[in-house]
């Protein structure tokens, strides 16, 4: 009997230690290290800090501002985009569902960093859209698409449009038939049952979308960094050079807590409203 | 089990005037063609990387098309460097996927079919893990590793992929034992089967095919993965990173015939895997 009450302590013991060491300790380690003075040769004391955030707050805030605003834009293009790819293969697709999903899928299969740079030399300034373009002189010499805030949030929509599209899509999935059938019995026109009834029935698939793209945009730096310019410079990439850079421990943890904290409390916020539970099972899709 | 009746229902319209109906086919058309559009914008890049694996390039320059050629094929792993990265990416992933696979498979099967103290904060941990930005998972590891001095490298790497996986793996086979029918366990027990063999031989194989995808969710993340192993790798270079230390020099044909073949590979488990599992599907 004793041995039965200790069976899921066993099992959870090896992989819940892991997460222990390598997830919640490295998170204080980084909480503390950002609170601390010292330079990477002399070595790092607690010192409390907290100017450290003033200071990393004030100096990038542009990029701070920018990503959250990237992510955003991102987000909400996503949702306009994935909607109707999701309506349509959750009411229509049949007995191909399974087949759609997985074409969306399909470039999941080549490196994100690959799929990032061939939009490189796909949108380059005499690339193969923009140079029969201008050669036709529809475009001018000079028209150019990277370096732009319009490639890096191009880039960020096409690398995670497939998050946005399988939440959406599982909750339309989930709707029963009958509830817009009974809609249509009681004479609502086609719009009035989609924004009645199939429309909020979405809403926890779009809710779990935004959170599944809305914080990998915002604290992306790929995207930026080969599509765009110094002009399009994201949080990301500050806190990548001052890691392994510029080696500013403090501030780039700094700069790390902050993103973080402020993606995570809209991720809890919206956590509380939905139950984790349902998030989680969306986001294991 | 409803679901199962669901696409007979839907398959039979409600009597519509004509004309709602014409109007509902028309917008099926048009979602249709969308949805294509959007598939294609989605593989027009992985198309050009496969087709510039065929270009015939005098050099590293690869942008222009100049010819077709096979020769890239034959001279895949003429770059010593890059091969070294790719077999550094397969071995973390294949590590990755065991263990990430074991420990996950044991979280998972315990928050599915046990109750205990503690599991509250387990799932947290795991939701936290799951939604974290990348980017602050890698900075603290490191944080984590340079506080303690610890050397990057191969290893480093593996950790934090393992760390990332787990809850992935965790979730799919909790969904999985959430659906199992206990009372199959219990037969075996009333026949005479001891916990340990009702492990193995009955539970095991029906939460399997979660198992495998999950471990498969592992493999896949971690070759695929930058942000976080940019953060973990130090000098050692995986497929990834060797690919983005060389954007600016430009890349090697090569990269494109590395990436075309993982992308067969990929597609060619994805599609076994989905033809094996169909049968137990439709029970």
């Amino acid at each position: 009997m004793l041995r039965r009450r200790l069976a899921p302590y066993l099992l959870v013991l090896p992989g819940g230690l892991w997460l222990l060491l390598f997830f919640v300790v490295p998170m204080v380690t980084m909480l503390s290290l950002s609170l601390q003075e010292g330079d990477v040769v002399t070595g790092y004391v607690f010192t409390g800090h907290w100017q450290t955030y003033a200071d990393a707050i004030v100096n990038y805030r542009t990029q701070l501002v920018r990503s959250l605003a990237y992510g955003a834009v991102t987000t909400l293009i996503l949702i306009v985009l994935a909607f109707p790819v999701a309506y349509w293969i959750a009411f229509y697709a049949g007995r191909r569902k399974a087949t759609y999903l997985f074409l969306l899928l399909l470039p999941f299969f080549v490196s994100f960093v690959l799929r990032t740079i061939s939009w490189r030399q796909i949108l380059t300034d005499d690339g193969m859209v923009l140079g029969p373009l201008k050669h036709l002189g529809l475009l001018s010499s000079s028209a150019h698409i990277l370096g732009t805030p319009a490639a890096v949030i191009g880039g960020l929509a096409y690398n995670f449009l497939p998050f946005m599209v399988l939440p959406i899509y599982v909750a339309l999935e989930r709707i029963d038939p009958r509830v817009v059938e009974a809609a249509r019995d009681l004479y609502a026109d086609p719009a009035t049952a989609f924004r009645k009834v199939i429309f909020p029935l979405a809403l926890p698939g779009v809710f779990a979308g935004v959170l599944m793209t809305f914080v990998p945009a915002s604290s992306d730096y790929v995207n930026s960094a080969v599509l765009g310019s110094s002009s399009t410079t994201m949080i990301g990439q500050v806190i990548q050079s001052q890691y392994l850079t510029s080696s500013n421990y403090p501030t780039a943890s700094a700069l790390s807590f902050t993103l973080m904290a402020v993606l995570l409390i809209g991720v809890f916020a919206y956590a509380r409203a939905l139950g984790t539970e349902d998030v989680m099972k969306v986001a294991a899709r | 089990m409803t679901q199962v009746l669901e696409p007979e229902t839907r398959q039979t319209p409600p009597a519509q005037p004509t004309a709602t109906r014409r109007n509902r086919l028309t917008g099926g058309r048009v979602l249709h063609a969308y949805t294509w559009l959007v598939i294609a914008w989605l593989t027009l890049p992985v198309l050009i990387m496969i087709l510039f694996g065929f270009n015939d390039t005098p050099g590293r320059y690869n942008q222009t098309w100049e010819g077709f050629t096979l020769k890239w094929y034959g001279r895949v792993f003429e770059l010593d460097e890059l091969t070294r990265a790719l077999v550094t990416s397969l071995l973390v992933a294949l590590a990755t996927m065991l263990i990430a696979g074991a420990l996950g498979t044991g979280i998972g099967y315990a928050l599915g079919r046990y109750r205990f103290r503690g599991s509250g904060v387990l799932n947290l941990v795991m939701f936290a893990a799951i939604s974290s930005p990348e980017l602050v998972m890698g900075a603290s590891l490191l944080t984590l590793f340079v506080s303690l001095g610890v050397g990057l490298g191969a290893v480093t790497i593996t950790i934090a992929h393992v760390m990332f996986s787990i809850s992935f793996v965790a979730v799919l086979v909790r969904a999985r034992v959430l659906t199992l029918d206990r009372s199959i366990e219990e037969a075996a027990a009333d026949l005479g089967a001891n916990p340990w063999t009702t492990f193995w031989r009955i539970t095991f194989p029906m939460i399997l095919p979660a198992v495998g995808s999950g471990m498969m969710l592992a493999f896949a993340l971690s070759i695929d993965d930058f942000v976080v192993t940019n953060f973990t790798a130090g000098t050692t270079t995986t497929f990834p990173l060797w690919i983005w230390g060389s954007t600016r020099v430009g890349l090697p044909p090569q990269v494109n015939v590395m990436g075309t073949l993982i992308f067969l590979a990929g597609v060619l488990i994805a599609v076994a895997a989905s033809i094996r599992s169909r049968p137990r599907r439709r029970v």
